[in-house]
């Protein structure tokens, strides 16, 4: 049996406010297979953006254990990090953080130029993924021209593109509606049968009820692990009223 | 990250915010012209006096007859004319360092030719003289030893004279008249221009010594030898002071003059004023380098000011690229070459405006000035530094940001 995608042990996280010691993580353990498409659900302050965090190698553990893969990563330096988060992991904000004024394209080959990539491969593959998101005719249009799905859609390209392990998405619909969140909903769901392991944060019941498990913190602990029976995002558009295209 | 990636990414940053990257260059391109105008200015400045000081001749001493002593007041050198035709002779000949002594006698008239006349200032010398203030013949040819033999009437014009009393015909082989006296030219000098006085060395008219004793200047010097002033030029290379200290000796010795006794001669040595004067304007150059360096260091304090605004403002930019794996080095160097791409693109826009600043202030000032190579790379390699010091600290704030900060920032 391979070794599982994400294995945390004991994972602690806290901060310190002046003199206050204050937990966000006390203690969770975890294991995520390759191939799974996991929520994360929880109430503001249950520690679930600091799991995420802590997932996407954005920040260090205060202790306890965390295996990426055959790698571990929570000691590795700042700059070692920026590398794994490079290859390994792909993320996709609430509010898309593309590059303003700069085209979908170049948006999208962003993390290509921090791995040494050349300029015709960079561009290649980046068209190649804003492709996949049915994004082939907005390649030059900034972000400014685009709809808040696209928007959304060039940051999961831009997720993709150099094809990472785990895609992270942290409250990917919190700035759509609902109809686009479907439709992005359906996109990471299309992801994932593709064989990407996708873990979404959401404060949500309806976006997580299409992914296959729901983890739920509370104060800062596992509260609950549960297997969901996912609703096909597909299905789900097809049911609802056809809008003009976004 | 290649470091053609990073200047593409720096350049459309700087793209994206135009105007503000125009301002911050403004500083630059400022600082820079101000730099290269000012080093033309000074250096023009400081060419002129080294031309004057060559025109003039640097290793000329001139000695002027000593003063007339009448009831108690002193008149003004020359007014005894204490030197003699021979002495300068002597001096040519006996003191080592004396490359040649030109005697000269000095008077002031109408020069008259046909309708025309200009009063000026005529010299009687020999042919020493031009060799000794250094001055070519540009037409015509110098009066030799058989028109001083002769007492020829022959004069060499300058060119101002030229102009004023034949415009632009050729004065060669006119005759013009001093004191009555008529002379024919045989020669035009070339253009001297001004002396560091402003005088017009051009307004001048040569004669052989012998010419202006006996037949212009009149019959009470006719049988005397003795001259206002002799002029000496001291051999290259030669000590300066050591050959004044010599020439003393030597016209001391021929005036018979006792241990204790003044001298009855002034040796005026023409170099050191002018070295002062170079020495000053020197000063006047540096001072206007200096006080363009000033506005280039303040130029380089806006490129801080606007890249520290610039970091801040797009923090966030920065937390997205460290989660797509940007290192701090990453981050540092974009920032680097930002701030470096500005003073450098800055600097280079600031040689054009300083180069056409430098020739239209030559153009309307009617200043000489001398553009510089060496001036043009200091100020854009000052530039550059600039960049990279004022975009040092902007840079490497942001290089320190923590990801998970940056991309939180609101």
């Amino acid at each position: 049996m391979p070794a599982p995608l994400i294995r945390t042990d004991a994972l602690v996280k806290q901060y310190h406010l002046g003199a206050n010691v204050v937990a966000a993580l006390r203690g969770v353990s975890i294991t995520i297979e390759a191939g799974e498409f996991v929520a994360v659900m929880g109430p503001s302050g249950s520690g679930k953006s600091t799991f995420m965090n802590l997932l996407g190698c954005l920040d260090h553990p205060s202790s306890g254990e965390y295996h990426l893969g055959e790698q571990e990563v929570s000691r590795l330096s700042g700059d070692q990090l920026a590398v794994v988060r490079n290859q390994k992991i792909g993320f996709v904000f609430q509010h898309f953080n593309l590059l303003p004024r700069t085209s979908a394209l170049d948006n999208v080959a962003l993390p290509l130029l921090y791995n040494g990539t050349l300029t015709a491969e960079r561009h290649s593959r980046a068209a190649k993924r804003l492709a996949q998101v049915g994004l082939a005719d907005r390649m030059d249009h900034h972000p400014a021209q685009l709809s808040g799905g696209q928007q959304q859609r060039v940051a999961i390209a831009r997720a993709l593109v150099n094809d990472p392990m785990l895609v992270l998405a942290d409250e990917p619909t919190g700035a759509l509606d609902s109809r686009t969140s479907v439709e992005i909903m359906a996109l990471l769901q299309t992801l994932n049968r593709a064989g990407i392991t996708i873990v979404v944060v959401t404060h949500e019941h309806d976006v997580a009820s299409f992914a296959g498990r729901i983890i739920l913190f509370r104060d800062g602990v596992l509260l609950d692990d549960r297997v969901n029976t996912a609703k096909d995002a597909g299905a789900e558009l097809a049911r609802l009223p056809a809008v003009s295209p976004a | 990250m290649n470091f053609l990636a990073t200047l593409r990414v720096a350049l459309n940053a700087l793209r994206v915010n135009k105007l503000r990257s125009a301002l911050t260059m403004l500083g630059i391109i400022i600082g820079v012209a101000a730099v290269i105008v000012m080093i033309a200015v000074g250096q023009g400045a400081q060419a002129r006096v080294a031309e004057q000081i060559r025109s003039l001749g640097s290793n000329i001493i001139i000695v002027l007859s000593g003063s007339v002593l009448s009831g108690g007041a002193r008149g003004g050198s020359g007014t005894q004319q204490t030197l003699s035709e021979d002495d300068a002779y002597a001096l040519a000949r006996e003191v080592d360092e004396i490359q040649g002594a030109a005697p000269s006698l000095r008077g002031t008239g109408q020069v008259v030719a046909g309708n025309a006349n200009w009063s000026t200032s005529f010299y009687g010398t020999t042919p020493d003289y031009l060799e000794v203030r250094e001055w070519p013949i540009a037409e015509g040819r110098g009066f030799e030893s058989t028109d001083m033999n002769s007492a020829a009437k022959v004069v060499l014009i300058g060119q101002t004279v030229a102009k004023n009393l034949f415009g632009d015909s050729s004065p060669l082989d006119q005759v013009v008249r001093i004191r009555k006296v008529p002379l024919t030219i045989i020669g035009v000098l070339d253009r001297k221009g001004q002396n560091m006085m402003g005088q017009d060395q051009d307004d001048v008219v040569l004669m052989p010594i012998s010419t202006a004793r006996k037949r212009v200047l009149g019959a009470s010097l006719a049988k005397s030898r003795n001259v206002g002033s002799v002029m000496v030029k001291v051999r290259q290379g030669a000590d300066m002071s050591e050959a004044e200290q010599h020439m003393k000796e030597l016209l001391r010795q021929r005036h018979h003059l006792q241990a204790g006794q003044d001298d009855d001669f002034y040796v005026r040595n023409l170099s050191e004023i002018l070295e002062a004067q170079e020495a000053s304007s020197k000063v006047l150059a540096l001072l206007l380098a200096a006080v363009a360096s000033v506005s280039l260091l303040v130029g380089g304090i806006g490129i801080m000011n606007i890249m520290l605004v610039s970091v801040t403002e797009r923090t966030r930019e920065i937390g997205l690229r460290m989660a797509v794996g940007a290192r701090s080095k990453d981050i540092l160097t974009q920032f680097l070459v930002e701030a470096v791409t500005l003073s450098l693109i800055g600097g280079l826009l600031g040689i054009l405006l300083g180069v056409g600043g430098s020739l239209l202030v030559g153009h309307l000032a009617g200043w000489r000035t001398e553009l510089s190579i060496i001036a043009i790379v200091l100020a854009v390699g000052f530039a550059a530094i600039v960049g990279i010091f004022f975009g040092y600290y902007p840079a490497r704030k942001a290089s320190l940001l923590l990801p998970i900060e940056a991309l939180r920032y609101e």
